[in-house]
């Protein structure tokens, strides 16, 4: 069974349905956020920017988008800080037990978001601490982490030790050889890893929900919404931008993750994704 | 090459767990020499080049590089440098980066880089190619862009990790004359890690054969053919036909030695061994197919062909001696007019008793 | 000896030794050690403790414990949750493999591109795209009202809402990339060649998936359950959203014991309690899985 021969029919279009349940809502999105009526329902009547309008005027929506710009600016830096750090120390140094440790490292990524969020929050309320920006940062650092360590794991693994060997025997510091060799080597990957953090952080809602104090993250402020039927619409505007940059940030980190890996490696690497990386991280 | 060492190793071992990947071993490596270890993988020959080099440590033992103790001494300040076995050439980085690397750190100023990167390129026959990426080289290009780039440096030794490896059988036949020819040229003193015999055969000064992380023998390449030690050694370079034998007696003129099949013959100037059973060897080609029935040599014995290989420039003839069950192996060239015998055919051998080794002559046969 | 591209050698830079490594992993371990071990540890003491009207009274008692085990109200949220996250592990699953194998066997250069295509939605909007789906499913929904325009029903689908249904249908939707990925990763590692042997040796296509892909496909496979499995037990948004009052989970209770209901230490004990069966349940099917699977060989 080589690579060009064709799929059955029934299996090309069994993937095609399948792609438009995954798609299915977000398709939906700007069809309500450009339709001209307050109920979001079919039939659909009439186009319109309006919603787009209430998006502007809403001063409590600005306030909550700088919320969450500053809180997974913050987030994609920190956890990407302590992606490289694991990352780097699992693929070229001896630890003991290193398949526990990176595991723990990487448990937040099945442990049920709620589960993190309030045994955050009882650390919190028995340390007396309020609740704030930072807070709800601790806990999306924790949850972004396990995707920064796979991500720049897969650009640290592929890289060959030789090179590094290559750099110190040409007369190259330990610390010049990262400067030289490794750092922009794994640039792109270090790039990727920050536009990840920053879209979970970005649409994180159950740990901000828990750890926000009076400063609502965007995700916050629309779940205050989903309850006024007469707010929806302007939602779904908010929810077609939210989309469409998001969609902005995985294709860039995508493109820079295939640029290092052929950087790196020499192939296209075809057959793999961030999420990819990120599964194989898991295992 | 002069009788100066420039690599002082002694005693040199390293332990994984209980197993040794070096028991203990000691050698001068001559400065400009073309110096080879060779050996399976899993001998040892890659550890110590890596020992060398200061990427890996010896538990015991001390390795000194031009008279300096190299103990603590990290692989960025040794006068060492390597070619890799993948290359190692930084993706990142072009060319004449790759070639410059090093030598930023020397400050040398623009214009004396510039024109030490083109020295090196030009010795490499890379002239022009300065600003090629690496991914558009060729597998031998990036060959000649890692010795450049080691070359630069004007390393007292150049370490080289099976660095043909990589390539096909054709490319790697030519970089191999070549890369011969460029050490005499520098005069600088190489140390090549191969696995491949014929390699070491062809671009060595001397070659130290390695098995279990110790040195079996050390020879120049005639030497290491022509005197093997051990039935090991002799058996992992060229081919050899091993005979049982019985040392019958040890005196000033050689040793007397009785051959299965082939009877009786004095080995001169063998001193070494005991009497005792023994093996000899006698390769190939040292065995002569006699054509025309009045051709003879110093001794001769009958026998019938049952199987050949044909190699094109040579052929393997399995020869069963005449009244025995002993099979030889017997190398003919096949030059003009000389006839292709067949299976089945009798044929008669020549074979001198200069031609014989007298193999593992310490160890008492098993 | 070292090989060709021996990209996973371990000691590369000269003289490190263990603490090296040790002490580049210490800051995200611990992190991960004061953010999440102490916290989790924290979770299962404050269970020991018990609410008083005002004040958390610090003493040690299974009290808690013997509220969330016997009060049917927190037995049926529980065994409705391992219930669900069952059937959607299993929906998920059975809908995702289809995808793996087709995007594995036959992706061929476009691989990359449809793994990006699946994975795409999973990362934008989580709450709007849970939001989208009470659209889709409602009474006046995007399905009742196509399905109506196509003259296939007369009445709008009530049971697709507010109940279990729903729950189950929206969370095979957002755990999709999470199953197919791992099981991606499994089949695209096996050797063609071990499928062009069996063929070779009389097996037909049934046989030979049976025979060599789904048996060489299964630590994808247990990967899959267990990634979808766990975290939907514990799904807030969803329930939330459109499991009316016969859908909601263990997690709602769990926010209202901190919040509306300020009993803590109950909400802990429920939290715990919940880990703790997921775990075993978790721990069992790895030991079944691995029983069989020596059974076999």
């Amino acid at each position: 069974m080589d690579q060009s021969q064709r799929a059955p029919g029934g299996l090309i279009f069994y993937a095609l349905v399948y792609l438009l349940f995954l798609y299915a809502p977000i398709l939906l999105l700007p069809l309500f956020a450009f339709n001209d009526s307050a109920v979001i329902a079919l039939p659909l009547s009439g186009f319109t920017l309006r919603w787009f309008d209430v998006l502007w005027d809403t001063t409590a929506l600005h306030a909550a988008l700088y919320n969450s710009l500053i809180i997974a600016a913050t987030t994609s830096v920190l956890s990407t800080c302590l992606g490289i750090l694991a990352a780097r120390a699992a693929a070229r140094y001896p630890i003991p037990g290193k398949r526990g440790i990176v595991g723990f490292i990487m448990v937040p990524l099945v442990l049920p978001e709620v589960i993190v969020g309030i045994s955050l929050l009882v650390v919190l309320i028995q340390l007396g601490m309020s609740l704030s920006l930072w807070t709800v940062i601790m806990g999306h650092v924790l949850v972004c982490t396990p995707f920064s360590v796979a991500i720049l794991g897969a650009a640290f693994n592929n890289m060959d030790a030789s090179l590094e060997e290559a750099s110190m025997d040409l007369g190259e510091s330990a610390l010049g050889t990262f400067r030289r060799i490794i750092l922009p080597l794994a640039a792109p990957g270090i790039l990727a890893s920050m536009l990840v953090a920053f879209t979970i952080s970005f649409d994180e809602f159950i740990i901000a929900f828990f750890l926000t104090g009076t400063d609502a993250t965007l995700p916050v402020y629309i779940w205050s919404q989903l309850r006024f039927p007469a707010r929806l619409p302007g939602m779904m505007a908010l929810g077609f931008l939210m989309v469409l940059m998001s969609f902005a940030l995985l294709l860039t980190a995508e493109y820079l993750r295939r640029r290092s890996s052929r950087l790196i490696s020499g192939d296209e690497a075809e057959g793999a994704s961030l999420f990819f990386d990120a599964a194989s991280g898991m295992r | 090459m002069s009788n100066q060492p420039i690599i002082q190793v002694r005693d040199v071992a390293k332990y994984y767990g209980d197993e040794p990947a070096l028991a203990g071993v000691s050698l001068d490596i001559m400065a400009g020499e073309f110096f080879s270890l060779l050996g399976p993988s899993g001998c040892g020959k890659t550890t110590l080049l890596r020992m060398i080099s200061g990427f890996d440590v010896p538990d015991r033992g001390s390795i000194s590089i031009d008279g300096v103790d190299m103990a603590g001494v990290p692989p960025n300040r040794r006068p060492t440098n390597m070619v890799f076995q993948s290359y190692a050439i930084f993706p990142h980085l072009s060319v004449a980066q790759n070639v410059a690397y090093g030598l930023k750190r020397l400050r040398l100023g623009r214009v004396e880089t510039k024109r030490r990167v083109e020295e090196a390129l030009a010795l490499v026959a890379l002239e022009g190619y300065g600003g090629r990426q690496p991914h558009e080289l060729s597998g031998g290009q990036r060959q000649r862009v890692a010795l450049a780039r080691a070359l630069v440096m004007q390393p007292k030794v150049l370490l080289l990790d099976e660095p043909m490896s990589a390539l096909d059988k054709k490319l790697r036949e030519q970089m191999q004359t070549e890369l011969r020819r460029l050490q005499r040229a520098v005069g600088i003193t190489f140390v090549l890690v191969t696995h491949d015999q014929e390699e070491a055969l062809l671009m060595s000064d001397r070659i130290a054969v390695m098995f279990n992380g110790s040195i079996a023998q050390l020879d120049s390449p005639e030497g290491m053919y022509r005197r093997p030690v051990s039935r090991q050694v002799a058996s992992f370079i060229g081919m050899m036909n091993f005979l049982r034998a019985d040392i019958a007696s040890i005196d000033p003129s050689g040793a007397t030695v009785n051959i299965e099949a082939l009877g009786s013959a004095l080995l001169p100037g063998v001193s070494v061994g005991k009497p005792g059973s023994a093996t000899i060897g006698i390769r190939p080609e040292m065995l002569t197919m006699l054509y025309g029935d009045h051709a003879t040599a110093e001794r001769v014995f009958r026998g019938k062909i049952v199987d050949t290989e044909y190699y094109g420039d040579l052929t393997l003839y399995q020869v069963r001696i005449d009244d025995t069950a002993t099979v030889v192996t017997v190398s003919m060239r096949n030059t003009a007019g000389r006839p292709i015998l067949q299976a089945g055919d009798r044929t008669r051998i020549g074979w001198g008793a200069e031609s014989l080794v007298l193999l593992d002559p310490l160890e008492s046969a098993k | 000896m070292q090989a060709g591209r021996t990209v996973t050698r371990a000691v590369a830079v000269p003289m490190a030794r263990d603490w090296r490594g040790l002490l580049l992993i210490s800051p995200t371990l611990v992190y991960a050690l004061t953010m999440l071990a102490a916290p989790l540890a924290l979770l299962i003491i404050m269970s020991l403790w018990t609410q008083d009207v005002i004040e958390i009274r610090r003493t040690i008692s299974l009290d808690n414990y013997r509220q969330v085990f016997t009060e049917p109200l927190y037995r049926v949220l529980m065994a409705r949750s391992l219930l669900i996250a069952g059937v959607v592990t299993l929906v998920t699953v059975l809908l995702a493999y289809p995808i793996a194998y087709f995007v594995a066997f036959y992706g061929g250069k476009r691989r990359g591109m449809w793994l990006l295509l699946i994975t795409i939605p999973f990362w934008t909007s989580y709450l709007v795209r849970i939001f989208l789906w009470k659209v889709i499913l409602g009474y006046n929904g995007v399905l009742n009202s196509g399905l109506l325009g196509l003259g296939l029903i007369d009445q709008p689908l009530t049971f697709i809402l507010y109940n279990a249904n729903a729950v189950v249908i929206t969370l095979a939707h957002a755990w999709a990339p999470f199953a197919i990925l791992p099981l991606y990763v499994s089949l695209s590692r096996i050797d063609h060649s071990l499928l062009e042997a069996a063929r070779d040796l009389g097996d037909g296509p049934v046989r030979r998936f049976l025979r060599i892909t789904l048996p060489l496909s299964m630590p994808g496979l247990i990967a899959a359950v267990l990634i979808v499995f766990i975290p939907t037990v514990g799904d807030y948004v969803t329930p939330r959203l459109l499991g009316g009052t016969d859908g909601l989970m263990i997690a709602n209770m769990i926010e209202v014991q901190f919040g509306k209901a300020n009993n803590a230490p109950l909400g802990a004990a429920l939290a715990t309690s919940a880990m703790l069966i997921v775990a075993s349940v978790a721990l069992l099917f790895l030991w079944l899985n691995q029983r069989s699977l020596r059974r076999v060989g």
